[in-house]
């Protein structure tokens, strides 16, 4: 959680300095989720996720360089600069992205899905969307499908609490977006997402159901993004108070975590002051890294349209 | 060579793929158990099961996102489009999906898929269910669009879109379905992307069309044939990618040349192919290139009416005369 943190307080300077541009979306605040939910998947499950992407991408494995190298739009990035902050992937680590259209990705991971049962594995698809995305409609075709068909994936709902800038209660008819799945006879929960220990709990119990059931899973987990919706979301006044997000800060899953473990005499402040701090040296080499890295050279631009020719060249 | 329908040769190709890939599987709306609103997929299910003939929900973004998920893990998913007009629902799936994670995970992951089903006018089904999409598709990088108009190339062009990497959209004219042709006795007939075929050789103006409209093209040769005028007509196939080797080198043999297509006249495909010529053949043109395409209009119920949109002989007549001077 800490590496993740540094890493995005890394992000947003190549942003604010301009090494970043476009849209740019930190997890801070949200990070016991996607570590609690992925350090509880066996190796070959499909993961996918919406743009809010980087914090799936570091815990699966993907090289931090190369994903700040990608947020700065060079060469050695994971997508060879082309994604860009929102679409990271890696097919080494079967993370399938990284995708910006809300909610559109969600038929890609039935598909991810669709292809383990097809040949006959026993992976779990792992597909991760926000609250918002749970009111685009696709999500509703391939949640029938995927319980229709019996499909192995777990649709987890990171919410906190913002469709960008509209708030629950204001995008919601019913704001417990859990109980959608009943109508397509899927098991259906919600869950707590700040602590990361409570969320690995249930990610074990719920993972292995689904893996030995093969029955579609809708999970509910309740977050708190701490920044702005994305690097652009300059006036959050416009949708929440300064207060409510310190009272949201109170949970910060790295504070609960350490908490935890102090009280338990597992690890020692000094301890854990010594973790942020390596994490923060990490992520500040990375971030001179991936500055120096080489920008794409001019032809890749016509590189990877096609697996197989080139589009037209010239304007 | 056997004979077979436009219809039946499509239904061999995608049989014998099925049998000799078993990645290969076919998923769309009424293919299974009613056997295809168009009958392309009847009798498929009983031979080949739920596994690799699907029935799904209606349900077109979910349908097209699911197989692209899907060839993402490497499978070759055939989607049936019960008519291309549907596949406007998918359009996010397809464009923003499908056509670009190939170059937005720089390569990473391909999406070996086609898209199949009829494009175009049938016969009185209005504005809703007549649309040929296909410039639209040709439009967005990262999608290979073909429009096969004989029984022998929806064969082999069936056989090469299920073994390409990319997505591609197949469209069949639904007027198309009941043709007869030849088809080769060859399971691994393959008819290459990018090359047009010259259907009919001639010197005094070349006729360019794809799909239904090359054999407007062909009634139009065989009429200017009688009048002492030897046309040339270039069957596109391919409309990315686009053979224009062939193209300029017809036009600059006849120095003359008129583009037909079904869709809608302004800014369809054929506009595409008149700019291209424009560009690479000016000096070798004695007119300017002629276009007949489809009306401007959503097409109407009346049969009358339906026929004064989609582009016929005469039409498409008038326009090479005119461009003959």
């Amino acid at each position: 959680m800490c590496r993740i943190r540094a890493f995005e307080g890394q992000s947003e300077r190549a942003y604010r300095s301009g090494l970043a541009g476009g849209y740019l979306h930190v997890y801070n605040g949200m990070e016991a989720t996607a570590i609690g939910w992925l350090s509880s998947i066996q190796p070959g499950d499909p993961v996918i996720t919406a743009y809010r992407d980087h914090g799936h991408a570091l815990y699966l494995g993907c090289d931090a360089l190369e994903c700040m190298a990608e947020i700065m739009g060079r060469a050695t990035g994971l997508s060879k600069g082309k994604g860009g902050s929102m679409h990271l992937y890696s097919k080494e680590h079967n993370f399938y992205g990284g995708w910006g259209i809300v909610g559109g990705h969600t038929a890609l991971g039935v598909g991810l899905a669709f292809g383990t049962k097809y040949r006959g594995g026993n992976e779990v698809t792992h597909c991760f969307l926000g609250d918002g995305a749970a009111n685009a409609g696709v999500l509703y075709e391939v949640m029938n499908m995927a319980s229709l068909w019996d499909l192995p994936v777990i649709f987890i709902i990171e919410n906190n609490e913002f469709a960008m800038g509209t708030r629950l209660e204001y995008h919601a008819a019913d704001p417990e977006l859990h109980k959608r799945a009943e109508g397509f006879n899927m098991e259906h929960e919600r869950i707590d997402g700040m602590d990361v220990l409570q969320v690995r709990k249930h990610a074990k119990r719920i993972i292995e159901k689904v893996r030995k059931t093969h029955r579609p899973y809708f999970l509910e987990i309740m977050n708190y993004r701490f920044a702005g919706h994305g690097a652009a979301d300059n006036d959050q006044s416009l949708y929440r108070t300064p207060e409510e997000v310190e009272r949201a800060k109170q949970r910060d899953p790295i504070l609960l975590l350490g908490k935890h473990l102090t009280e338990n005499g597992i690890a020692s402040e000094a301890e854990l002051e010594a973790i942020q701090r390596e994490a923060e040296e990490e992520m500040e080499a990375v971030y001179e890294a991936a500055a120096a890295q080489p920008k794409p050279e001019p032809d890749a631009v016509y590189a990877d349209v096609y697996t197989d020719m080139e589009p037209e060249r010239g304007h | 060579m056997p004979t077979l329908t436009y219809r039946e040769a499509l239904r061999q190709s995608i049989v014998e793929e099925i049998e000799r890939d078993e990645d290969v599987f076919l998923i769309g709306e009424d293919i299974g158990r009613y056997q295809g609103t168009f009958r392309v997929t009847q009798g498929l299910f009983e031979r080949f099961k739920q596994k690799r003939v699907l029935d799904t929900p209606i349900s077109e973004p979910g349908i097209v996102g699911i197989a692209t998920g899907a060839a993402m893990m490497g499978l070759r998913p055939i989607v049936e489009m019960m008519t291309m007009s549907f596949s406007i629902l998918a359009l996010d799936q397809i464009i923003n999906h499908a056509a670009k994670v190939h170059y937005m995970s720089g390569g990473q992951f391909s999406v070996p898929m086609v898209i199949r089903g009829p494009g175009g006018a049938a016969n009185q089904l209005s504005a809703q269910h007549s649309h040929s999409l296909e410039g639209w598709y040709a439009h967005v990088p990262g999608l290979k669009v073909v429009a096969p108009s004989t029984p022998a190339d929806v064969y082999g062009m069936l056989k090469t879109s299920v073994r390409d990497d990319n997505p591609v959209i197949f469209t069949e004219n639904p007027g198309l379905y009941g043709i007869k042709g030849e088809i080769p006795e060859d399971t691994n007939y393959l008819v290459p992307f990018g090359q047009a075929a010259v259907r009919h050789e001639g010197t005094d103006i070349s006729l360019i069309g794809y799909s239904r409209m090359a054999h407007v093209c062909m009634e139009v040769a065989e009429a200017l044939d009688q009048e002492g005028v030897s046309a040339e007509v270039i069957d596109v196939r391919s409309l990315v990618p686009l053979d224009t080797e062939t193209i300029f080198g017809s036009v600059r043999k006849t120095h003359r040349a008129v583009v037909v297509y079904e869709d809608w006249r302004n800014g369809g495909y054929g506009a595409e192919i008149v700019a291209r010529i424009q560009e690479s053949c000016f000096d070798d043109l004695d007119a300017p290139v002629g276009r007949v395409g489809g009306l401007n209009v959503p097409m109407p119920y009346a049969r009358n009416l339906e026929l004064l949109c989609i582009p016929n002989k005469d039409d498409a007549l008038a326009v090479a005369r005119a461009t003959l001077g």
